[in-house]
């Protein structure tokens, strides 16, 4: 067993790393050119924002429309803090998640205790306060937005925390503590009837969601090198949401891959301006018409599926 | 073990439980019975934490256990199944049961993240236990399926396994037998008894199947309209006026 997991822990490790070989030689190269390797960074910003707002919508079940707004804080805290105190990108980035995981802490501690609605709205409301307040506040640069971040995000430094993201939101899912969370989302009733202190786990994934949203915003703002409040308000929330139910509540590789999909079809239909706005929403429509768990449901994609699909059709041809 | 003195409860004016007096020794079998809307579910929903006793005491084992929420009360060792059942459905049968170790898990979440040596043998070891506790009551073959698509019987089963797996000593069964035919009651009351004496624990049932009720209780209590009107052995209720008027009606 222990063997097997090693294993497969190391082959997924040796996978990570010839993806990461491949695409750096290729954006080193040239042969990705700027503008597309600019696209591969938003996607691993948006991958982040999706996999870790699965994690508490997804995965616990409660709704939060307000992720950009942790966004929001992680960015304008890591962009003032490389701006204004030339502190290292690394630190202004974790410092910016921190920070993010304390205001869910903040309006967690409250909002969690309820069952029902209040959790959704409450964050809605967040996500627009913290916009209104970042207009109002000249030091962050207003409503105009904030000028003259150092443009550093680049490709290896987005893979590896994307990775990382990815990594340690699986594994607290595939442990006691992930089964506690999804009890949460399956009946809390039970949850707690079995001993899951569910309070307490709901604070845990909110915490935690918050602060991998904190370090794609910091991400975010040191790709894009200009922040603008406007950019953070609840669309953006239902866009990274959209990205969840696209792929599948309670599907980490599903979010991966409508993550991917999702922030790549808008460029690639760019070239078709005037249908752009009618595919993409159509995309959307169809998808929950043929298929309303998402594109993986609640299934993680692996190997096994592929084996799975591959035995059904040997059945049927005997 | 269990000693319940003076337990009310009123839902805006409406006493749905009064002044009850219960106790419950170790390794018995107590019935709870009574007319619908007696306030029997009520009473399990006290004793678990879901709703806090307007007055009344609860203790267990000597301590007061009144006003808990109801993951501490299961750390206290009582646990329940549900009237519907109600287990999580997406998850597979040996998750579902899983998810009860998670109050005594022995790793943190950094040991999850870092999987770390504490966390490989911790998870080998609930690993092991689960698959045991299923294995006890033939759901191991099953292990994988979700626990939507097991049948009825093996639903309501493995509430009672995930129960258990809480490590109670006292477990409290909210109607095991509804929508069982007579051989799979027959068969249930079978394992009560065995589950008793393998898990050395007391159970408190609620049943409206008579026959369960006065095979397996050593004790029963008759709930009417919230006041408990009558208590005693099978033989005593069975012909307790009070009881059989609760029941059939004045005159039968």
């Amino acid at each position: 067993m222990k063997d097997i997991l090693k294993k497969s822990s190391f082959k997924a490790l040796m996978a990570i790393i010839a993806v990461f070989a491949l695409l750096n030689t290729l954006i080193q190269t040239g042969v990705i050119n700027y503008y597309y390797s600019g696209i591969i960074n938003l996607i691993l910003i948006n991958v982040i924002l999706a996999v870790s707002l699965n994690l508490i919508v997804g995965f616990t079940g409660q709704l939060c429309l307000g992720h950009a707004g942790f966004m929001a804080v992680g960015a304008y805290i890591s962009a003032i803090l490389t701006l204004k105190t030339n502190m290292p990108l690394i630190l202004g980035i974790i410092i910016g998640g921190i920070i993010a995981s304390l205001f869910a802490l903040l309006i967690g501690i409250p909002t969690l205790k309820l069952t029902g609605d209040y959790f959704a709205i409450t964050t809605l409301a967040f996500g627009e306060i913290i916009k209104v307040i970042i207009m109002n506040m000249d030091y962050l640069g207003g409503a105009s937005g904030l000028s003259g971040i150092p443009i550093k995000t680049k490709f290896p430094l987005a893979f590896i925390f994307t990775v990382l993201t990815i990594v340690i939101i699986s594994n607290i899912i595939k442990s006691s503590h992930g089964r506690a969370i999804i009890s949460i989302r399956e009946n809390e009733i039970a949850a707690q009837a079995m001993g899951v202190n569910t309070f307490k786990y709901k604070i845990y994934s909110f915490v935690i969601a918050a602060f991998f949203a904190g370090i794609a915003g910091a991400l975010y703002s040191h790709y894009i090198g200009f922040l603008q409040p406007a950019s953070f308000d609840y669309l953006q929330s239902i866009n990274i949401l959209v990205f969840v139910v696209f792929g599948g509540m309670g599907s980490l590789s599903g979010s991966i891959i409508s993550a991917s999909i999702l922030t790549f079809l808008p460029e690639a239909l760019r070239s078709i301006n005037e249908l752009r706005m009618i595919i993409y929403p159509l995309a959307l429509i169809i998808l929950m018409i043929f298929r309303p768990q998402g594109l993986l449901g609640n299934k993680e994609l692996s190997l096994k599926i592929f084996k799975n699909l591959a035995n059904r059709k040997e059945d049927k041809v005997c | 073990m269990l000693a319940v003195q003076n337990l009310s409860i009123e839902f805006g004016g409406l006493k749905a439980v009064s002044n009850l007096n219960l106790s419950i020794n170790s390794k018995e079998v107590v019935g709870l019975i009574g007319p619908n809307g007696a306030g029997k579910t009520t009473v399990f929903n006290m004793l678990t934490g879901v709703y806090t006793p307007t007055t009344g005491k609860i203790s267990y084992f000597g301590e007061d256990i009144n006003g808990l929420k109801p993951y501490a009360i299961t750390e206290k060792k009582i646990a329940r199944t549900f009237q519907n059942i109600r287990l999580f459905s997406e998850l597979s049968v040996i998750d579902n049961v899983k998810i009860s170790y998670n109050y005594r898990v022995k790793y943190n979440l950094f040991d999850s993240i870092f999987r770390t040596k504490k966390f490989r043998d911790e998870e080998n070891k609930i690993q092991e236990e689960s698959l045991e506790l299923l294995k006890a009551f033939s759901l191991d073959s099953k292990k994988d399926e979700l626990a939507k698509n097991l049948s009825y019987g093996e639903q309501r089963r493995l509430e009672i396994v995930r129960a258990l797996a809480t490590k109670p000593s006292l477990l409290l069964l909210d109607e095991p037998a509804a929508g069982m035919n007579p051989q799979e009651t027959k068969d249930l009351m079978e394992m009560i008894n065995w589950i008793k004496d393998k898990f050395n624990i007391s159970v408190l049932l609620i049943e409206h199947d008579m026959k369960l009720v006065m095979g397996i209780c050593e004790k029963i209590v008759v709930l009417d309209y919230g006041k408990k009107i009558a208590e005693g052995t099978p033989e005593e209720i069975k012909n307790n006026p009070k009881v059989i008027e609760a029941y059939l009606g004045e005159g039968a």
